[in-house]
């Protein structure tokens, strides 16, 4: 289990797992649960370089359509292929295996949230 | 002395009151209970109270809408003006041709209630029936153009041409805005895409492709053929396919089904995309529609299809069942994102399109296809003998015949003599046979253009155009070959489904009311049935007639100008309407009007009309009661207002609630210059009390298919004319093979006779849309009259009404207008239920299926919510039945909620129960099998049976599979 205090956390409801340079990124059990079954997710190609704030990625579900936000700038290093064929690894997994790509970050990283942060923005 | 008693309505009533009594579904006897349950002392004090002063219509002087008359009336009336149509036969091919409906077809399938009255399948556990022939139809496309994936139709062959060139612009790699177009494509997908590829910046590059040398094509995004061509020639496309993939462009083919049992099929030489029309595959000409078009494409591009896609998932219980796939690629949830702005499909035609392929089989398309090119070559060997020269020498069923300075004289000889053949210019005119060609045919036209038809001719088609692979292998098209087992297996399929001939369906936002027999009747008859579309104007008086008649209806009853009928659907009457405000700001010189207001509360789909039309969208907010919020309106209008192009707004709202504020909203708008969008959709709340014209409306689509009676038939047909005042009148849809340019004009202010012109970017196929389901709204104007119209939607409101007050204690009702009332349709709450019990929207949706309801529209406007429009059509013992079924399942749900089942094991969670369910195993559930299948007494003797349970959406999207499944899945 992953321990959530140490994962930071977008107001996009996703989460980055920050180690060196290198960004692990996904989206929360809260967005999970908001997007119900999760059926197809769409990445960015590996190499592309991603600037923060702007749509990167897809996640659908049978019902809605989730857009997935490059959390900082960089340039994606891997994405998860295991979600890509099992899409319902984000909703069984949101911060272990249903994670979605990993970026190696450039620049300054921008302000996040902390998980009480976080949590408090989704008690609203 | 003997008493003849009299039923209410039948005595004292002339025979016009008696269709309208037969319409609506509720007595006046009825309507007075109703009345005393909310509390209203007359229905027009209901109706003063809900609607607002601020827009109650004006009085017109004199009404063009005739005075009603009774059904058999009517039908001496449409006999009158179909004698008026001359059936000649056809050869002007140009994608529509003659065809034979197998009678089995026509009385199973579109004259049969239960496929015509069903609705789009959005409940799919009571859908499987025409699901399954929807499959059918996604294999068949599939299969014949050697392609992977079509979608479940398309609404004719030219959108379907517009959608392929967009979808080409989505997926393809290439950074060109360029789409080249073969000069041999359809004259009217030429001036489709023209006028759709302007609107969204895409710049057009006609060349004649045949004759075009790869290294002569421009760097583009895609190409588009047409196999065979307009004028039939027929070439191999590879090279061009291979070309255009090189700089990562998509290819897109139009091809002729039938001709694909004979020709290589475009996915086998490399065609990313296939489009087309089945409509010769049994669906009759109608004068231009309604037909279903296709679209199939490779694999990769699955999820850049726009409209509706069938596929494969698992019940409850792992047995396979159907359902839509894919959902969120279309616009009630990506809104302006959508791949398309195109909502529904062309069902009805394509379940007959299917069943003529489940019926002939690969062969005997085969044959029929073999038949129809044989025709062709007796025809050309016998031009080519004498001398005439036949200007395509690759040819499937058209030939190209070169006759200098004589083809006026013999196109006039050949009308003369009951054909009708294309003039193509001075010197030139083609011929098309088809499925209904004789062989006298060929030697009456051989006399008029002067050479012997021979009847032993060699086919012109080289080996390497030739199809090779195999097509329809599925048990289904091998099968139904006796009239006895096709009977059989269009019943079997009708069983599974819940039409109207079933029960009320009370779907909110689609006005299932009566499809009347009577309005039904002529859509079949040959004066309306088998008609060319592009015949000469002298041919179709009738059908113009008729067309104009409805025309001027519906511009008085909506206080509007003008009114275009060529829509088939209201999506595409939403993008005919925002073409014309772009038209007439560009032809003001405002090129930078291109911001389009949309509330928040809008559907969906007027969002991605929108981004087709060219503009952007900018959303207005709504407040807690749902209506626009006028602050924000205002705050919107005011930053934008030199961009400001429109304001699309739906009345009565989306949440089935009067506004107040419309005038002021609408005046806002106009005194920033910009032009007010008035979305009818829900104007069977509205005839006969409000005027969209007279409360700032400057141009609507209406939807034949809810407020004027044209069946749904499952998904499609529809008719969405779009109607506007005089000012936008000359941007509504044209037509460059129109038979009139012209149209009366129905305005009150208007002198009669006056004419307006409509020269706007064309949106259907065909000039007048889909007129052979026209009779239908016809018939029910003429029989029910200005006074009719007010008293059906006096009635919607009072049903409405009454369901909202009857059910206000057990679900609360989301909105409701300043009078505490709502207009035709009521949203019921379900989160607070949810939040109590965990009974969720669809454990009560898939519930009522155990009642033997269909569902009311779930989560839309509001996710969560049922919204229920009961229509006037219904009597009210079945009003009553459905508030009955819903206190009951609100019964079962405090159960839950009392802790006496668990959410999951109770039988809302366990709905809908099929009879295996109960009957087959140990049975183990907390509740009992008779509270599972028989909640109420009176269902043991009227039971409907679904045939599988809860059907699992994400397997299905996970687990994507479009085509007919083995037959071993169901054993």
């Amino acid at each position: 289990m992953t321990d959530l205090t140490t994962l930071k956390y977008t107001a996009e409801h996703e989460w980055l797992l920050i180690e060196g340079d290198t960004a692990t990124v996904g989206i929360t059990d809260y967005a999970a649960d908001k997007l119900g079954d999760v059926v197809y997710v769409d990445l960015p190609a590996v190499g592309s370089e991603i600037e923060a704030g702007k749509v990167v990625g897809e996640i659908e579900s049978t019902k809605s359509v989730g857009e997935l936000f490059a959390p900082v700038l960089g340039t994606v290093l891997e994405i998860n292929d295991a979600v890509v064929d099992s899409p319902d690894l984000v909703n069984s997994s949101p911060f272990g295996n249903g994670w979605l790509v990993k970026i190696t970050m450039s620049g300054d990283l921008p302000a996040l949230l902390s998980r009480d942060e976080y949590v408090a923005l989704t008690a609203e | 002395m003997s008493v003849v008693e009299s039923g209410p309505g039948l005595v004292t009533g002339s025979a016009a009151e008696g269709f309208v009594d037969r319409h609506i579904g509720t007595t006046p006897e009825d309507q007075k209970t109703m009345l005393d349950a909310i509390g209203q002392p007359s229905v027009e004090a209901l109706m003063r109270a809900a609607v607002p002063d601020s827009i109650h219509a004006q009085a017109l002087g004199s009404s063009i809408l005739p005075s009603p008359i009774g059904e058999q009336e009517a039908l001496v009336e449409l006999r009158s003006l179909a004698s008026r149509n001359t059936v000649n036969r056809s050869f002007l091919g140009l994608g529509y041709y003659g065809t034979v409906t197998p009678a089995v077809i026509q009385r199973n399938v579109l004259e049969n209630p239960s496929w015509y009255t069903a609705y789009t399948p959005y409940q799919p556990e009571i859908s499987q029936g025409r699901l399954e022939a929807l499959i059918n139809f996604q294999t068949m496309v599939a299969e014949l153009t050697g392609l992977t994936t079509a979608n479940a139709s398309m609404l004719d062959e030219s959108t379907a041409v517009v959608e392929g060139m967009l979808l080409a612009r989505r997926a393809s790699k290439s950074a060109s805005n360029r789409f080249v177009v073969d000069t041999d494509a359809l004259p009217q997908t030429r001036a489709l895409l023209k006028g759709r590829a302007a609107a969204v910046g895409i710049e057009l590059v006609e060349l004649p492709l045949a004759t075009t040398g790869v290294d002569a094509l421009p760097e583009a995004f895609g190409v588009f053929v047409q196999y065979p061509g307009a004028t039939g020639n027929v070439f191999d496309p590879a090279a061009i396919v291979d070309r255009i993939h090189l700089g990562g462009g998509i290819a897109v083919v139009a091809a002729d089904l039938l001709a694909l049992t004979l020709l290589r099929a475009p996915g086998e030489f490399g065609a990313d995309v296939a489009v087309g029309t089945s409509q010769r595959f049994g669906v009759p000409m109608g004068f231009g529609g309604p037909h279903a078009g296709y679209m199939a494409v490779r694999t990769g591009l699955e999820r850049q299809l726009p409209g509706r896609l069938v596929g494969v998932s698992q019940d409850a219980v792992g047995n396979p069942a159907y359902r839509l796939s894919l959902q969120t690629r279309e616009q009630h949830i990506r809104r302006e994102k959508a791949t398309s702005n195109i909502c529904t499909a062309q069902v009805l035609l394509a379940v007959m399109a299917s069943m003529y392929a489940v019926y002939h089989g690969p062969w005997g398309l085969k044959h029929i296809a073999t038949r129809t090119h044989r025709m062709a070559t007796d025809l050309a060997a016998g031009a080519q003998a004498a001398g005439v020269e036949v200007e395509n020498d690759v040819f499937f069923d058209t030939l190209l015949l070169s006759v200098p300075g004589r083809a006026h004289e013999l196109v006039a000889r050949a009308h003369d003599a009951g054909y009708l053949l294309t003039l193509v210019d001075e010197g030139r005119i083609s011929l098309s046979t088809d499925e209904t060609t004789t062989r006298d045919d060929l030697d009456r036209l051989g006399e008029i253009l002067g050479f012997a038809v021979p009847s032993e001719s060699r086919s012109s088609l080289p080996d390497d155009l030739l199809r090779t692979s195999d097509y329809l292998t599925h048990p289904v098209f091998r099968t139904h070959r006796s009239e006895t087992s096709m009977m059989r297996y269009l019943k079997h399929l009708a069983d599974k489904d819940y039409a109207l001939d079933r029960g009320m369906i009370p779907l909110g936002s689609c006005t299932m009311k009566l499809n009347a027999a009577t309005e039904m009747a002529a859509v079949t008859w040959p004066e309306f049935a088998n008609i060319h579309p592009f015949a000469p104007a002298s041919d179709v008086e009738g059908y113009l007639e008729l067309i104009g008649q409805l025309e001027g209806w519906l511009s008085e009853v909506t206080g509007y100008d003008t009114v275009s009928l060529q829509p088939n659907a209201g999506s595409q009457g939403e993008l005919a309407g925002l073409l014309a405000i772009r038209g007439f700001h560009l032809a003001n010189g405002d090129d930078a009007r291109t911001v389009c207001l949309i509330p928040q509360s809008a559907h969906g789909t007027n969002a991605a009309s929108a981004v087709l039309a060219g503009l952007r969208v900018v959303v207005v907010a709504c407040d807690d009661a749902g209506d626009v919020d006028l602050d924000d309106l205002r705050a919107k209008v005011a930053e934008h207002a030199l961009e400001l192009a429109a304001l699309m707004v739906t009345y009565p709202s989306t949440h089935g609630v009067y506004e107040h504020d419309i005038r002021a909203i609408t005046e806002a708008v106009h005194e920033a210059g910009g032009q007010v969008y008035v979305d009818g959709a829900n104007l069977n709340a509205l005839l006969g009390f409000a005027r969209f014209g007279e409360f700032g409306g400057d141009v609507s689509h209406l939807n034949l298919h809810k407020t004027f009676c044209i069946p749904h038939g499952g998904g499609g047909p529809g008719v969405g004319p779009v109607a506007a005042k005089a000012h936008l009148a000359p941007f509504l849809p044209g037509h460059p093979l129109a038979q009139q340019a012209d149209r009366r004009t129905g305005a009150p202010a208007a002198a009669a006779g006056d004419r307006l012109a409509h020269a706007g970017v064309p949106v259907s196929a065909a000039p007048y849309g889909s007129p052979s389901i026209l009779p239908i709204s016809w018939a029910y104007v003429r029989m029910m009259g200005t006074q009719g119209l007010t008293d059906a939607t006096g009635a919607a409101v009072l049903a409405a009404n009454y369901v909202a007050s009857r059910l206000r204690d057990h679900y609360p009702v989301l909105y409701s207008g300043e009078s505490g009332l709502v207009a035709h349709e009521c949203i019921l709450d379900l989160r607070p239920l949810r939040d109590a019990t965990g009974v969720t929207v669809d454990d009560v949706a898939k519930r009522l299926i155990d009642y033997g309801f269909h569902a009311p529209t779930m989560s839309f406007p509001v996710a969560g919510t049922l919204m229920v429009e009961p229509t006037e059509s219904e009597d009210l013992a079945e009003i009553d039945r459905f508030v009955e079924a819903m206190i009951a399942i609100k019964a079962e749900a405090d159960r839950v909620g009392a802790g006496e089942w668990s959410a999951d094991d109770s039988p809302l969670r366990g709905a809908p129960h099929t009879a295996e369910a109960v009957i087959a195993g140990e049975w183990s559930a907390a509740y009992t099998r008779e509270e599972a299948v028989y909640p109420l007494k009176a269902l043991v003797r009227s039971k409907y049976w679904p045939p599988v349970r809860r059907i699992d959406q994400a397997w299905g999207d996970r687990n994507l599979f479009c085509a007919c499944p083995p037959v071993e899945a169901f054993a």
